[in-house]
């Protein structure tokens, strides 16, 4: 569903130390940092954006993990002990040590998929996704910093001119849906 | 002094690519009609992969007696080659996520294919007992499931069923590890085609199809990018994205490590829980997955031998990858080596008469040529790779390689088979032979892996162009920017063999 369009302040650097830079000076200023696109993440990005809460994908994978673990054991115990029990070699039914094989795959394979489907969920990653880009060839070699020009009270002149002095290539102002 | 850091950590990238260059490099044998080496590859191995097929079509119509499996040898052919693949496989798991655990920077410019390779092994590996299963249209009854049969459930007490779930989950976690890693060069991709096809985006349907018209390039482009924005979900490089990335590629590295592991010592299993004599110690799991890592780092050195000179990636997988996964393989190759002599010391030292027949029989039995081949090629060849010059010099590795894989092969082999064609019992001795269908089989399956490896790397970039990238950009700021090198032959000389004062400084150097 097309939402409306943003106005959008862009500065485009040719290098990563740069953006860094002039990224964490226009927040020292008090500008928020809207996203920043590059190619690859840069280290100390988050601080410099001012991202101070880290992912909780790893409260997922626990979660899901023991889930995985809790199945596994069910399931085993379930099919081997309760419902049909078969006397195989003499073993016992409730042979737990057996079990411990299964139930560690099946918690890996818990855990992994339901980080990765997390990932995509929280990242907004989905096949069809198609957004304006606001940054041409940040997948390439541009590194580019976006700030949301929501109303007056962005101080647009003093984040364009930080971005100046930092040595962006390109700045513009651009409206994308959003 | 950028040289001084440079001799104390020779360069990963060499050459001096621009961000744009590294995309140009990888992408390139993507946008372009293969040459003939590459047809004439793939038609060998698509021949071998039509050998397989005809052959495992042929065993399951007839039946699995058409293999030389007898009363005695209930395993042997098929069994060899699900545990070698499977251990390819390892390789590419150890470089992917081991590796980044241990923050190799070495792994970006072949952990790639490396997991592809795994993908495929593992494919390869899958067959063998689904076919070994005679009827393998009922496979999914590996699977507990509610049934009319009883409910009649698996039995969760055999190391083959820990072999389904192990395997599944390996294939999917690789699958899925491998899949992250590419979205964001997925998202290069489909934005450099994005570039050539700028107008696209604004037309609907019917102004596509008539602009594309009979335009063979449009009409592949206009594919191709559909392929890639599919498959790249709407990539941006934000970088609040590569912040939770970055953590689901660790959690998941975390995850594949113990994952590896589990997997072949559940394959190793399956032989260590019986009470065969050669079989039943204790030492198979840890030996398993060292000679799994051994035999997968042999594949992958094999295959990316091949694909740096063949697709000219001299300056991203340089000689200090290869010297890198050459030291590997010498550990890897000594841990096994003290594995067979523990075996045989163990065998001798316990006092068994079985267990010590066992020994013998596999060293001067009648399967002796088997024992020692395996025991030259994993223990004495690989000890060539003590000398730096030969773990730089390309054809040795390449040869070595080889013999590597021939001699882990013929590990599984002498441990299915020579344990199982003279048991306790004298009366049941006897020999097996591989049919012409195994062998055809095997050959299938080398087919198989082969062809899912050339049809890679024309559809997706070889290289974690991302990853390379980043690490370049790392290069440059500790050690300066690297000195240009005029030709990419000069590429094969180890880097510290060019002498500081000869390397030319780029301007603008801040070292």
């Amino acid at each position: 569903m097309p939402k409306d369009p943003k106005r959008f302040l862009i500065a485009s650097f040719d290098d990563d130390e740069k953006i860094l830079d002039s990224v964490r000076r226009v927040r020292e200023a008090g500008v928020k940092i809207y996203d920043v696109y590059s190619p690859y993440p840069i280290h100390g990005m988050d601080e410099a954006m001012g991202i101070d809460r880290r992912t909780r994908l790893p409260r997922v994978t626990l979660v899901m993990g023991l889930m995985g673990t809790l199945t596994a054991l069910g399931l085993q115990f379930f099919c081997a002990v309760w419902d049909w029990p078969i006397n195989v070699g003499g073993k016992p039914a409730n042979s737990t040590l057996a079990f411990v094989p299964i139930t560690f795959e099946l918690t890996i394979l818990f855990g992994g998929l339901s980080t990765a489907a997390a990932l995509f969920f929280r990242a907004g990653l989905f096949p069809g996704r198609s957004l304006e880009p606001l940054a041409m060839g940040a997948t390439e070699d541009r590194f580019a910093a976006a700030v949301w020009l929501r109303d007056d009270a962005v101080d647009e002149a003093t984040a364009k001119r930080i971005f100046h002095e930092g040595g962006a290539v390109q700045i513009e102002e651009k409206e994308v849906r959003r | 002094m950028a040289s001084d850091a440079t001799q104390l950590r020779p360069r990963l990238v060499e050459g001096n690519p621009s961000f744009r260059q590294i995309t140009e490099d990888i992408a390139r044998p993507l946008d372009r009609t293969p040459d003939w080496t590459w047809w004439a590859t793939f038609a060998f191995t698509l021949s071998a992969l039509l050998v397989g097929v005809g052959m495992v079509t042929y065993q399951i119509m007839t039946g699995i007696g058409v293999w030389g499996l007898n009363g005695s040898v209930g395993w042997a052919f098929d069994i060899t080659n699900f545990v070698f693949w499977i251990g390819i496989g390892h390789a590419g798991t150890l470089i992917s996520a081991i590796l980044l655990l241990f923050r190799q920077k070495w792994r970006t410019s072949i952990n790639r294919s490396a997991e592809a390779m795994t993908i495929f092994a593992v494919m390869c590996a899958a067959i063998f007992p689904l076919i070994h299963m005679g009827r393998p249209w009922l496979a999914f009854w590996a699977i507990p499931y509610p049934n009319l049969r009883g409910p009649l459930w698996v039995n969760f007490r055999s190391p083959l069923l820990w072999d389904v779930f192990a395997i599944n989950t390996y294939f999917i976690i690789s699958a899925v590890f491998w899949y992250i890693g590419l979205v964001p060069d997925l998202a290069t991709l489909r934005d450099r085609i994005s570039a050539r096809l700028e107008r696209i985006g604004q037309m609907n349907i019917f102004q596509r199809v008539r602009w594309v018209g009979l335009n063979l390039r449009r009409w592949a482009d206009w594919h191709k990018w559909r392929a890639y924005s599919l498959l790249s979900l709407g990539w941006d490089g934000s970088n609040r994205t590569w912040h939770r990335y970055e953590v689901a590629s660790l959690i998941l590295a975390g995850l594949a490590t113990p994952l590896v592991l589990s997997v072949h010592t559940i394959v190793s299993f399956d032989f260590a829980t019986s009470v065969l004599p050669g079989w039943h110690t204790t030492i198979f799991p840890p030996y398993f997955v060292a000679g799994a890592v051994f035999s997968g780092f042999a594949m992958v050195l094999t295959l990316l031998i091949i694909a740096r000179r063949t697709m000219r990636l001299e300056i991203y997988i340089t000689l200090k990858h290869l010297d890198a996964m050459a030291k590997i393989m010498l550990l890897t190759g000594s841990i096994v080596g003290l594995a067979y002599s523990t075996e045989v010391f163990v065998a001798w030292y316990s006092g068994n008469l079985y267990e010590r027949f066992a020994f013998f029989n596999r060293a001067f039995g009648p399967y002796w040529w088997s024992y020692w081949i395996m025991f030259s090629c994993n223990v004495f060849i690989p000890q060539l790779l003590w000398v730096p010059k030969l773990r730089r010099h390309v054809p040795t590795l390449f040869v070595v390689s080889i013999l590597v894989n021939i001699g882990m092969w013929f590990e599984r082999f002498v441990i299915i088979v020579t344990s199982l064609h003279r048991s306790q019992l004298p009366s049941s001795w006897t020999m097996y032979t591989p049919t012409i269908i195994e062998v055809g089989t095997l050959i299938g399956s080398f087919g198989l892996f082969f062809t899912c490896f050339l049809l890679f790397i024309r559809v997706l970039p070889s290289i974690a162009m991302w990853e390379v990238k980043s690490v370049l950009s790392h290069e440059r700021k500790t050690l300066g920017p690297a000195p240009d090198k005029a030709a990419s032959d000069e590429v094969e000389q180890p880097a510290d063999s060019v002498a500081p004062e000869l390397r030319i400084k780029p301007e603008g150097a801040h070292a």
